[in-house]
């Protein structure tokens, strides 16, 4: 029995705790992300904001929860009951699990497994799922022409991210996040490989259907897109989970592109921070520039989103794997096992 | 060991009761909904045997890319559900055959020889546990099997070349967005300054 508690038990009451640290700042940061979302925007439109509930407002992510917990939730009647409400559930999930494997500093990190990135990609890949059935359970044209409009969205934007994951995975000779970070001890990635950066952070936007790549939403054609017809929680989930998404997109970034935890120079004066607070500052910047991109683009016409996917990014990506990978094999750069 | 062989057994049962699904299901989209849970079931097979490389990539290629294909074919679809299960009796014999076949085959290849063992090269024998699977399939495929490798990258080229030359159609009435020239565009190209004469107008 003794056995039993400190071989199984006891690693399953630890594993719980870690993914509860982990989860619940998430979800905070998730609900502060709303409200910076819709201060920054007011801020650049010249407006206040929320206000009202709370110093500054502080309190509005909550009467916004409480208001949606309380909502009826409605099933339309022509619905596919159980893939409908199984959408939204699994586009909260995938936004929430991908975090298993992100390191938020030295030896910090749930699950510190060899495969890191290609599970980040797997679980990134599969966010698809949740927007394409909540449009065909809904039974309705214009969440259905939604759905569509994002599957063939993120399909092609995960081309070209998939091109930059290996291109990050050639200089850093690993799959592993943590060792990924530490490659990037003398440099960020994001210096020699900027255009890499830009396409990643750009794909990023398209895959979590945001400005000004939210043609699957598109209010002035689709009314709301996908999920037109959810209401309450399951509406509520859905928007947890582009938030969600945002945090992971951006998180991600910084572990790839901008050293993860590390300070950016290791001297004194950086080296104070502790690392995690370096890591939520560079999520915390790469996620204020999603909004201020909400704030300054106009929506893509679609000929133009799978043009600039397709005809730009794709060529561009692949070109500077190829480049990368020369650079590094004439150089005698390449990572030592 | 317990807590590995209860884990097999979920994710064994859960692929095989998902494979009677995608059969049995009468909704088309559900039956594809089940076969993306028996990939991933059986993502959680290999895990299991420490192969997290090929569980990753299976997740990858097959849920997230073809899956998704599938599913979007499938949903635009017209289908008559009705007619769609009509030759069900009729089709089980044969699909049986292929799975014993299929089965008999994996049978005879575990069973009769240690092939499969033998097939590895030194590599990943002389590394052991030391060695991530990543890197030894890697050694595996880029050194022993290169050519199979290589070969089967170029059908799969000669495949995709294949299906564009196929789709594409000139459309010469089409108007299409050129960057290049809107970005070459000068105000000087597109914008002109004239004094008009007052009851002459120009031409």
């Amino acid at each position: 029995m003794a056995n039993f508690w400190a071989s199984y038990a006891w690693p399953t009451v630890l594993t719980a705790a870690e993914v509860l640290a982990v989860i619940v700042p998430l979800l905070v940061a998730i609900a502060y992300l709303t409200y910076a979302e819709r201060k920054v925007l007011a801020a650049m439109q010249l407006r206040k904001g929320p206000n009202v509930v709370g110093p500054f407002g502080l309190l509005q992510p909550f009467a916004d929860g409480l208001k949606l917990f309380i909502k009826e939730t409605v099933i339309p009647s022509g619905a596919n009951r159980v893939v409908f409400i199984l959408a939204p559930v699994l586009t909260f999930t995938l936004s929430l699990i991908a975090w298993a494997v992100i390191p938020f500093a030295q030896g910090v990190v749930i699950a510190n497994i060899n495969v890191g990135l290609l599970y980040l990609f797997a679980i990134s890949s599969l966010g698809v799922y949740g927007i394409i059935i909540a449009g065909w359970a809904s039974n309705s044209r214009y969440a259905f022409l939604g759905a569509l409009r994002s599957a063939a969205q993120m399909v092609s934007y995960e081309v070209a991210a998939g091109f930059v994951l290996v291109t990050v995975l050639l200089c850093a000779g690993s799959l592993n996040l943590s060792k990924i970070v530490l490659a990037q001890r003398h440099i960020w990635f994001a210096v020699p490989l900027l255009p890499m950066f830009v396409v990643f952070y750009i794909s990023g936007l398209a895959e979590t259907n945001r400005t000004p790549f939210d043609l699957p939403e598109g209010e002035s054609e689709l009314v709301a897109g996908y999920f037109v017809e959810y209401s309450a929680m399951a509406f509520a989930l859905f928007y947890l989970g582009e938030y969600g998404n945002i945090l992971l997109v951006s998180a991600m970034s910084s572990v790839l592109f901008l050293g993860g935890w590390l300070p950016p120079f290791p001297v004194a004066p950086f080296t104070w921070v502790p690392g995690p607070l370096w890591f939520a500052f560079k999520v915390a910047v790469l996620a204020f520039g999603f909004l201020w991109v909400r704030a300054t683009f106009p929506r893509f016409r679609y000929d133009q989103l799978m043009r600039l996917g397709w005809k730009v990014f794709l060529p561009l990506s692949l070109g500077w794997l190829v480049l990368t990978a020369g650079v590094l094999l004439v150089l005698g750069w390449l990572p030592a096992h | 060991m317990i807590v590995e062989a209860i884990a097999f057994y979920i994710f064994a049962a859960v692929a095989v009761g998902a494979g009677v699904g995608v059969i049995a299901a009468r909704n088309p989209i559900h039956s594809v909904l089940f076969l993306i849970l028996a990939f991933f079931s059986s993502a959680g097979l290999f895990v299991l045997m420490g192969a997290e490389f090929l569980a990753m990539i299976l997740v990858i290629v097959y849920v997230g890319a073809v899956a998704v294909l599938f599913l979007f074919v499938v949903m635009m679809l017209d289908i008559d559900f009705r007619r769609l299960r009509s030759g069900f009796m009729r089709y089980l014999p044969v699909g049986a055959g292929i799975g014993i076949l299929l089965f008999a085959e994996l049978v005879l290849v575990f069973a009769s020889s240690e092939a499969p063992r033998a097939a590895l090269p030194s590599a990943l024998a002389r590394g052991g546990a030391s060695i991530s699977n990543t890197r030894a399939l890697g050694e595996i495929l880029y050194t022993r099997y290169i050519i199979a490798f290589e070969g089967a990258g170029l059908i799969l080229l000669v495949a995709m070349i294949g299906a564009i030359v196929l789709t594409l159609r000139r459309r010469p009435d089409l108007r299409r967005q050129k960057v290049p020239e809107q970005l070459a565009r000068r105000k000087e190209d597109s914008l002109e300054v004239v004094k008009v004469p007052i009851g002459e107008g120009i031409s």
